[in-house]
Parts: C-alpha cells; sequence; structure tokens
C-alpha cells in the first residue's frame, strides 16, 4: 500500500509538464530525492520537459564542516571511543578519517542508530563513548528522546545536527543563482510541518511543495511547482500527505525543544548561518561532549579549518555546480578516494552522479 | 496486509526490495531514509515496538516519538518511528493526484 506505481499517470504527469512548456530550475535538499532522481532517470525526463532539479546542502554529511571532523578526530586519538553513522566514519579530515584512525588502532564504531551507542556506554562503563550526531531535524529528535531518557554518564553528543530552513533562507539571501522552487525534504517535514517554510515562500516569493519519494512522488511535486510558478503564486503545498501533517510531529518538536537550543554555526560551502545549529542546552551539559571535553579540545580555540585544496563540495552544495562540473570528479576524487564529503555520503551528489552514470 | 517496500525503476522496468537499507550495520543508511513498517508488538512502556517491514524483516524501532497502537503504519529512521503513517491517505494517494490532473486537464 505503500509503493506508487502506475505508469500510466506518470506519463500523464510528464506529458502535462511538457505541454506547459516552460523552462524553469527546482532545488531539493535531500540526498534521498537526488537518488530517486538520477536511480529512475527522472533528471533527463524532466530536462527534455524544460525543468533542471539541482541539489542544493541536503545531505547532513556533506554540509558537516572540517572543524567538525577534527573535534571528533581529536576526540578518538585522544583515547575516547567514538560512534556515529557509517558515511561520516570515511569522511576525509586535515589529514586523517575516523577509518583510519580505526585502522591505526583508535576505537572507533559506526552505529544505525544513537540507541545503539548508548548500549555500548551501557556495556562498558570504563569508556568514554562520544556519539558525533549528524542529520537535520529527522535525526535530531532522536538524539533528544535518547539524552531525556538519561544515559550513562560515559556516554556524550558531539552535535553537529543542523536545522534546514536557515539554508533555504541563506540561498535565496545569497541569490547567485535562480531558483523557481523547491522540492522539500518529506522526512524533515514529517518532523517540522509545514510552518517553518512559510516564510521563505512570503519574503522571496518562491514556490514550495514538500514532496515524498517515490518516483512519482516526485513527478507529482514538480508538476506541482509548474502549476504554483505558472498561476505566479509562491506557497508551501504538500504532495506527502500520508506522511506530512501541517503541524509536523508536536511531540518530536517538543522533545527537541526542551534538549536543544539554536545556534549560530557554519556549514560547508555556507557562512556561518543564523540560529541553524543545535546546542545541547545548559541543563544538559553533562552529555555535551564539547563541554565535557573541553581540555582535551582547546588547541582548536582560534584555529581555521580550511576545506581540501581543489574541492568544490561547497559550490555543488549551494547548487552552483553539478557534481560533473568539478575538476576532481571522478578522477582525483572518487568514492574509494574521495576527497570532500559529497563523494562519501550515499547522499552527496557526487556520490549519486558518481554511482548511477557508471551504470549508464 | 503486508508491507512490501518496492520502488520500480520507470525506464528499466525493475523492481527490487528497498528492505537493504535497513540492515543494522548501517554503512550506507542515508540520514534522511524513513522505512515504512507496521507495529506488530509494542512493550508496556511503550517505549520500542516489534516493526514488520514486510518479507519476513521486522526489527525493534524506539517509539519515544510518536503516539502509536498496535497496528499502525510508522515511519522508521536510524532506529526512531519518527511519524504515523495515514493509512487512508496511502490508499487514496495515487487516487488524488488522478484527480489533480483530470482537474487541470478540464481547467
Amino acid at each position: 500500500m505503500f509503493s506508487l506505481q502506475d505508469k500510466q499517470l506518470a506519463d500523464e504527469i510528464i506529458s502535462q509538464i511538457k505541454k506547459d512548456d516552460v523552462h524553469l530550475r527546482f532545488m531539493h535538499v535531500c540526498g534521498t530525492h537526488q537518488d530517486t532522481l538520477i536511480k529512475n532517470g527522472l533528471d533527463s525526463v524532466l530536462e527534455a520537459c524544460g525543468i533542471t532539479i539541482g541539489q542544493g546542502p541536503g545531505c547532513p554529511v556533506c554540509v558537516t564542516t572540517p572543524r567538525e571532523i577534527e573535534e571528533i578526530l581529536l576526540l578518538a586519538r585522544k583515547g575516547k571511543t567514538v560512534a556515529t553513522f557509517g558515511d561520516m566514519i570515511r569522511v576525509p579530515g586535515d589529514t586523517s578519517s575516523l577509518q583510519q584512525l580505526k585502522a591505526d588502532g583508535c576505537d572507533v564504531r559506526t552505529v544505525y542508530s544513537i540507541d545503539d551507542a548508548v548500549r555500548l556506554a551501557e556495556k562498558n562503563p570504563a569508556k568514554d563513548i562520544v556519539f558525533m550526531a549528524i542529520g537535520f531535524e529527522t535525526t535530531a529528535p532522536t538524539t533528544a528522546s535518547t539524552v531525556l531518557r538519561v544515559p550513562p554518564l560515559n556516554f556524550s553528543v558531539l552535535s553537529c545536527h543542523r536545522v534546514i530552513p536557515p539554508a533555504l533562507h541563506s540561498l535565496l539571501e545569497m541569490g547567485e543563482m535562480r531558483i523557481d522552487g523547491f522540492i522539500e525534504p518529506g522526512h524533515v517535514s514529517t518532523i517540522i510541518g509545514l510552518q517553518p517554510f512559510e516564510s521563505l515562500s512570503s519574503r522571496y516569493h518562491v514556490a514550495q511543495v514538500v514532496a515524498g519519494f517515490e518516483p512519482l512522488d516526485l513527478l507529482m511535486a514538480v508538476w506541482m511547482l509548474v502549476r504554483q510558478v505558472k498561476a505566479g503564486d509562491a506557497r508551501v503545498e504538500n504532495e506527502y500527505t500520508r506522511a506530512v501533517r501541517p503541524e509536523g510531529n508536536v511531540k518530536a518538536q517538543q522533545v527537541m525543544n526542551k534538549v536543544f537550543t539554536h545556534t549560530d554555526v557554519k556549514w560547508r560551502g555556507f557562512p556561518v548561518l543564523p540560529k541553524s545549529g543545535l546546542l545541547l542546552r545548559n541543563k544538559y551539559e553533562a552529555y555535551d561532549a564539547r563541554k565535557k571535553y573541553e581540555d582535551d579540545l582547546v588547541e582548536f580555540n582560534d584555529k581555521e579549518f580550511p576545506d581540501p585544496v581543489g574541492c568544490l563540495c561547497g559550490e555543488v552544495l549551494r547548487g552552483l555546480i553539478s557534481s560533473k562540473e568539478c575538476p576532481l570528479f571522478g578522477g582525483e576524487c572518487t568514492p574509494d578516494s574521495p576527497v570532500g564529503p559529497c563523494m562519501v555520503s550515499v547522499e552527496g551528489s557526487c556520490t549519486i552522479e558518481y554511482r548511477y552514470a557508471k551504470k549508464k | 496486509m503486508t508491507t512490501v517496500i518496492r520502488e520500480k525503476s520507470l525506464h528499466m522496468g525493475r523492481s527490487f526490495v528497498r528492505v537493504n537499507f535497513i540492515n543494522t550495520r548501517g554503512s550506507r543508511v542515508p540520514v534522511c531514509l524513513a522505512i515504512p513498517g507496521k507495529i506488530v508488538s509494542l512493550d508496556a512502556k511503550k517505549e520500542y515496538a516489534t516493526v514488520d517491514y514486510g518479507s519476513g524483516t521486522q526489527r525493534q524501532a524506539n517509539v519515544t516519538l510518536v503516539e502509536v497502537q498496535l497496528g499502525d503504519y510508522v515511519l522508521v529512521h536510524a532506529g526512531f518511528a519518527i511519524q504515523v503513517i495515514e493509512e487512508s491517505e496511502a490508499k487514496e494517494t495515487l487516487k488524488l493526484f488522478r484527480e489533480m490532473l483530470a482537474f487541470q486537464g478540464e481547467g
């Protein structure tokens, strides 16, 4: 019942979009959307209809900054047990990656869920477990819920959580490129609902549709965006009604607000974005790895952490270039030997491009 | 009712089961992906549920972020149920799309 498959309907949507005879540029901000687009060849189908769709900063691993990566590498080097999601392990820092440190004898664990990291702490009371918490509003509530359930004190969180709307504001504010509409991320929206996107439409007159992840979901979202643009509308519509309520998941929002406060953080490829990061509130500072290990991290104070030489992940994340336009793509930078995070994460547009382009 | 998480390529006509994403070793789990499944058992404290993803795959999920009952369909992300799926909405989705397209055709 959750699989949307109807070839005839897909053809009808495509034919209506084609008839509209438009030339529009949309952006989505989710690696899973990119995967659906490229895997099913929807990018070329839509291009033939005059629609270009780029991936913005919708890859949590990719927008993590060199500083955050160096922080976790340093903690691993200083004997902490580091736990995080699989993709993060392979992201190269300045001189190493978590994967490399693991090979060198540091204790680095891949987990599927923050729950796994807490269990690790429970089973190993003598070890200090640091969970590198990445992810947008979809993942942040899982961290918050875990902290509220009072995990053991040998567990802590290096919060690299970020929220999506400030990045969209920044893209439109910078105005480096034309964006006729946003395909908003369905699973972020299950949590935050529709309201947080509304100020974008009113301020910048941009069309927005929250979309699911089946090929038909994306086609329908594009169709809805085209309707809005043609009518001169700019509002937030919901295509993914089976999972996204207008108010979002209020319980998850409350849990998030209880544990986190918003803070200004830098994103890879972006400047410091106001109130775009999630910081553990003082009440939970016993679980905040940056406070708990302040003495370990002190050497990073006032230190600058540049992006890898020649890496254009920043331009890819702002949607200014496609992965293929990066001179390193497929040569110096491949999934086996990545230079930047967009070639590491399964949600990174370079990895997705490389994976499917090779199969074509 | 079984829930088959399938995606069919529009061009190559192949379909495959996407449950590989629930792999707990999890080295290639997209951070924003969430997978639908049905709650088949629930612990007394309503903290953990067994979720059936179809094709014989069942896993524990943390349900502290949602209000759920036995038999509900939920979206599971990184081991947590993040939202309840409206069964009626899911069933109506294609119908709704057709209506929207037809309405546009008339307009």
